[in-house]
């Protein structure tokens, strides 16, 4: 399990004597799904962004040696419970980062909380992370169920969707996720007409949309994700139901995904996320540099990279404050306690229960003739600011916050 | 290429009238040796998927019948041990009895619904009964769905131990798996054990002499269920999670890449297959995008030019029985 | 739920039509598994992925060529049957003296090698293929709107089925596979190369799998994974229809796909499970299955 990147650390000393000339070692595990459903979401894309953050920070503060390996977990809590353990015990790694798919993210979680070290979480969406399931040892980056559920159900109520048809996969996430957006929906003055509840992998979607399109919903809502998602999209094209005049609310839908679909069908469709390549010059180049780090020139970094790169360089900025080789919940602690400001998010906080809390944005889709080059998937639709796209950690159930 | 010897020529030798009992000893020195020498979790977790492997290996290569769906045993012995340990605070051996009561009572419904059928129907019933349960566990409410059942207790072993402690749990690990091995060594190597190998080699004439065998088969079925809830239940414990890993058909194909790696029909085949594929799952991972080819890989040359699997090949090259 | 009882006649009628589209992709891909299991006694765990690979051809031959839809329906099954060719030559052929288990095996090692190597190179989420220009739109038929593609789905699938079990069941050459595997020295007695039969019948199914890819790649997901989550279900309709029977697999697909189009209108979430409650039921009593010759 050893790709490691080690940088040579400068041991001369600091002649005038700066507040944190001492040494600083660290290991970073960058956990991920290299190569199943979500290696595009996160996976390799994460661990370019990682050596990039890395190498930028290094830059800087030649006194700090960062190594990094990273791993797969496949998609199975198992094997990344097991791979966390081993991080933790044998390799002496200080803090994992990124795991895309909830299950393994509460895994490691608990594992990083029996074990005393950090976890920041940049892939998994559960908001259980940061409420009933919280801990001193996690940080939550990104975006979660929460902020999808209500970023994309209240805006595009104000945007004039205010009725809603859902379209559900039926397990645990698909409810979580149609339930707090309904209730985001209905806070918002909107009504749900109706939902179906379809089984986990479904290759066929026509009797769901058909059910979607009688219902006459101003928005059909996709409660579910991945391959489910993308078959939804296409079929939903198919059945020409954006051309109908109803709205597809895409609630856990990536760039890549869009990328995978083509704008031809995805057009239309709207979602939120926190971060998109294309917004501005500053994500360009650094999408430019992460092409070059090794992410391949065809896919386009999602928020999940971003959220990685960002988290690894407050995460370090927190190990110089501290120096020395601290414990993982003063770590944390830290982290919370220092505002966070980098290239990619901006300036942000991250409260009490490890929320990491910033900007998110609604996003539609483009049709192919808006789009000018490849990856020039999004309008802009509305800007959530940061207080209002986040659970308050009063309403989080999380027992760190003395409610 | 077998060397023919001539009988009257022949001398039995200590290696082959021993072999079992010296392989069984290279077996437990090697366990007992394991905890000091590599990473304890990724034994303890070897071992339960050796005891997997070794039930399965008493249906298919004991009784000759290939079960394609014994992941159900496996994972929902493992969601019933880690629920009643984290819910209703069993300590861990009971929780690991609930979980392999588990396993026998769906071993019961299940084998006496796949028995009536042999061959490829047997197969597939034992499939479609494992899908259904599959999604049967992604919809219940109390098996956690995707994130699975987190954060289970060690717990105290009869109020005393402390399981946290890893070499406590290694301990029990290791009883626990050479319990089971012994157990369907015991299985094997009886009257019953003789029947099931009878029935394996030609059932009509096994019935022709009046023996009941759907009864036999059943048993064996029974069996081979209750040993695969153990190390489901005991796996929940050791790794403080169950989830729908545990019962999605991949991991009734991975059972059986085991058994064949290691050697169908010989007792020690599905020990080494499983700490192999165990070993390759995590030595591996940086290069995940492989495991699934080198898998199949694997499948392949284990089926066209390696079908006495690794235990198998080394049982036939030393001419005794393993 | 949306609605239990007293469904309008309207949105039954528009269900039972869309079980019937998904009824064709069961039976276009059950038939290629009952001709290769009828004809050479293996069970291809590999069909999942050679659809796959269909769905797949079809992109890339959009890829590097431009040709689009229409040619690749052609093009892709021919280059798949081609590869289906070449895993039997290479592999299967030593395993039909053996027990099923093995060919049973080598294939599901194949299928595995095959999705790995497509995740590999293309990812996991999906590769983008539109429905051709001419077949787009649809037409408003009163009590629901079918989309054009749809429709050329049922069309094609009867079409190839039935040319299918009639070459099978009707023509001359048909008989001679027939024969062939009920008693192959025989039938090489009288100067008939059954290895190459049985070749090319082999590449035959595994051509009908990709054929069934291309239809798919313009509605479904084109994805590594798409072919291991039908393939299970695939394989519940082929043992509920008998396992050498072509017209048993045919009909077992259309009528499995208007009772899950039924399902998912009366309890959609046990919409998956119900195949599988059927084939239970099924092989309780009656275990060769509804239209099998085999015991």
């Amino acid at each position: 399990m050893r790709k490691t990147l080690g940088l040579a650390a400068l041991a001369a000393v600091l002649a005038c004597g700066g507040a944190n000339a001492q040494q600083v070692n660290v290991k970073i595990g960058v956990l991920s799904d290299m190569s199943s459903l979500y290696a595009d979401i996160g996976g390799p894309g994460s661990v370019a962004a990682a050596k990039m953050a890395i190498a930028d920070f290094t830059k800087d503060h030649p006194n700090v040696k960062v190594e990094m390996i990273s791993g797969d977990h496949q998609n199975k809590p198992d094997i990344g419970s097991q791979i966390a353990n081993q991080w933790y015990d044998v390799d002496k790694v200080d803090m994992i980062i990124d795991v895309p798919n909830s299950g393994v993210a509460l895994a490691v979680s608990n594992v990083t909380n029996n074990k005393n070290k950090v976890f920041i979480v940049s892939g998994a969406a559960a908001s259980d992370l940061t409420g009933a399931k919280c801990n001193a040892n996690t940080v939550h980056w990104t975006y979660d169920t929460w902020m999808l559920a209500n970023g994309t159900g209240t805006a595009m109520v104000k945007t004039g969707g205010d009725s809603w048809f859902f379209l559900t996969s039926d397990y645990a996430f698909g409810h979580a996720l149609e339930r707090d957006t309904a209730a985001a929906v209905e806070k918002a003055g909107g009504k749900v007409l109706g939902k179906v509840r379809h089984p986990l992998n479904t290759n066929d979607f026509s009797s769901f949309l058909l059910q979607a399109q009688s219902s006459k919903a101003k928005v059909v809502g996709l409660a579910n994700a991945g391959g489910d998602t993308i078959n939804s999209i296409k079929q939903a094209a198919e059945f020409g139901i954006v051309k109908g005049g109803q709205k597809l609310a895409g609630l856990l839908v990536f760039a890549s995904d869009v990328n995978a679909l083509g704008l031809n069908t995805a057009q239309g469709l709207t979602l939120t996320e926190t971060w998109y390549w294309d917004a501005n010059d500053t994500n360009r180049a650094w999408t430019k540099r992460w092409h070059e780090a090794g992410a391949g020139s065809t896919k386009f970094p999602t928020m999940i990279h971003a959220g990685v790169y960002a988290g690894i360089l407050h995460y370090l900025k927190a190990r110089v404050e501290l120096g020395g080789n601290p414990e993982g919940k003063a770590v944390v602690a830290k982290m919370k306690a220092m505002p966070t400001d980098d290239p990619l998010f901006g300036k942000g906080t991250i409260d009490a229960t490890g929320r990491k809390r910033h900007d998110a944005y609604l996003f539609e889709v483009k049709s192919p003739a808006e789009s000018k080059h490849p990856g020039d998937f999004y309008n802009l639709k509305a800007t959530i600011p940061a207080k209002d796209a986040f659970r308050d950690p009063k309403d989080s159930g999380c027992p760190l916050v003395n409610s | 290429m077998e060397r023919v010897l001539d009988p009257l020529t022949r001398k039995p030798s200590a290696l082959r009238a021993h072999g079992q009992t010296i392989g069984f000893a290279v077996m437990v020195i090697a366990l007992v040796v394991a905890p000091f020498v590599t990473y304890p979790l990724f034994v303890m977790q070897a071992m339960c998927f050796a005891l997997f492997a070794c039930a399965f290996n008493l249906l298919i290569g004991y009784v000759g019948l290939l079960s394609f769906g014994h992941a159900l045993y496996f994972g929902w012995a493992s969601y019933l041990s880690a629920y009643s340990a984290k819910v209703w605070g069993f300590p861990p051996e009971l929780a690991i009895l609930t979980g392999t009561a588990t396993g026998a009572v769906c071993g019961l419904i299940a084998g006496s619904l796949a028995i009536r059928r042999q061959g490829i129907y047997f197969a597939m019933i034992t499939l479609a009964l494992a899908q259904m349960m599959y999604f049967f566990a992604v919809q219940a409410k109390f098996t956690g769905g995707e994130d699975g059942i987190q954060a289970v207790p060690r717990g105290h072993l009869f109020g005393l131990i402390d399981l946290r402690n890893e070499m406590a749990m290694y301990a029990l690990v290791l009883v626990i798996f050479l319990g089971g091995f012994m157990f369907i060594y015991r299985i094997i190597h009886s009257p019953f054990g003789e029947v099931l190998k009878a029935i394996r080699e030609n059932e009509t004439r096994a019935i022709s002499l009046g023996y009941k065998t759907d009864r036999y088969k059943l048993v064996a079925f029974i069996l081979s269920a209750t040993l695969a809830g153990t190390a489901g239940a005991t796996k929940a414990i050791v790794l403080q999670l169950a989830s729908l890993t545990d019962v999605n058909w991949p991991m009734s194909g991975e059972v059986v890449l085991m058994t064949l790696v290691g050697g169908l029909g010989t007792i020690f085949g599905p020990v080494a297959g499983a700490f192999v594929i165990l070993a390759m799952q995590f030595k591996l991972a940086p290069i995940g995008e492989w495991v699934l080819v080198i898998q199949g890989a694997i499948f392949v040359a284990c089926v066209l030019l390696f079908r006495r699997g690794i235990v198998g090949e080394l049982a036939h090259l030393l001419r005794i029985r393993l | 739920m949306f609605e239990i009882f007293g469904i309008p006649s309207q949105a039954l009628f528009g269900q039972l039509l869309i079980g019937l589209i998904n009824g064709s992709f069961y039976a276009l891909l059950s038939l290629g598994l009952a001709v290769i299991f009828g004809m050479l006694n293996i069970i291809n765990f590999s069909h999942g992925a050679q659809y796959m690979m269909g769905a797949f051809a079809a992109y890339l031959i959009l890829q590097y060529s431009g040709l689009g839809y229409w040619p690749a329906l052609i093009i892709a099954p021919i280059l798949v049957g081609a590869t289906g060719i070449i895993v039997e030559r290479l592999f299967l052929q030593w395993l039909y003296k053996l027990d099923h288990l093995y060919g049973l095996l080598l294939t599901f090692g194949l299928a595995l090698i095959f999705e790995g190597v497509a995740r590999n190179y293309f990812g996991s989420a999906g590769l983008p293929y539109t429905v051709p220009e001419s077949l787009q739109g649809g037409r408003n038929l009163g009590f629901m709107f079918l989309p054009n593609y749809r429709a050329w789905v049922i069309v094609a699938s009867l079409t190839v089925c039935i040319a299918t079990w009639f070459v099978i069941e009707r023509t001359r050459l048909g008989a001679y596979l027939r024969a062939a595997t009920e008693n192959p020295t025989l039938v090489r007695a009288f100067g008939i190369n059954v290895p190459r039969m049985i070749t090319l019948t082999y590449g035959f199914g595994v051509a009908l799998a990709a054929f069934a890819g291309v239809m798919a790649a313009p509605i479904y997901n084109v994805s590594p994974q798409m072919g291991s989550e039908l393939i299970i279900v695939v394989f519940a309709v082929v043992v509920i229809g008998g396992m050498g029977s072509i017209l048993g697999a045919i009909i077992t697909g259309f009528g499995l796909g208007v009772i899950e189009g039924l399902t998912k209108v009366f309890f959609p979430e046990a919409s998956n499970t119900v195949v599988f409650v059927i084939m239970a039921i099924v092989l309780l009593v009656r275990p060769a299955g509804l239209f099998g010759r085999r015991g």
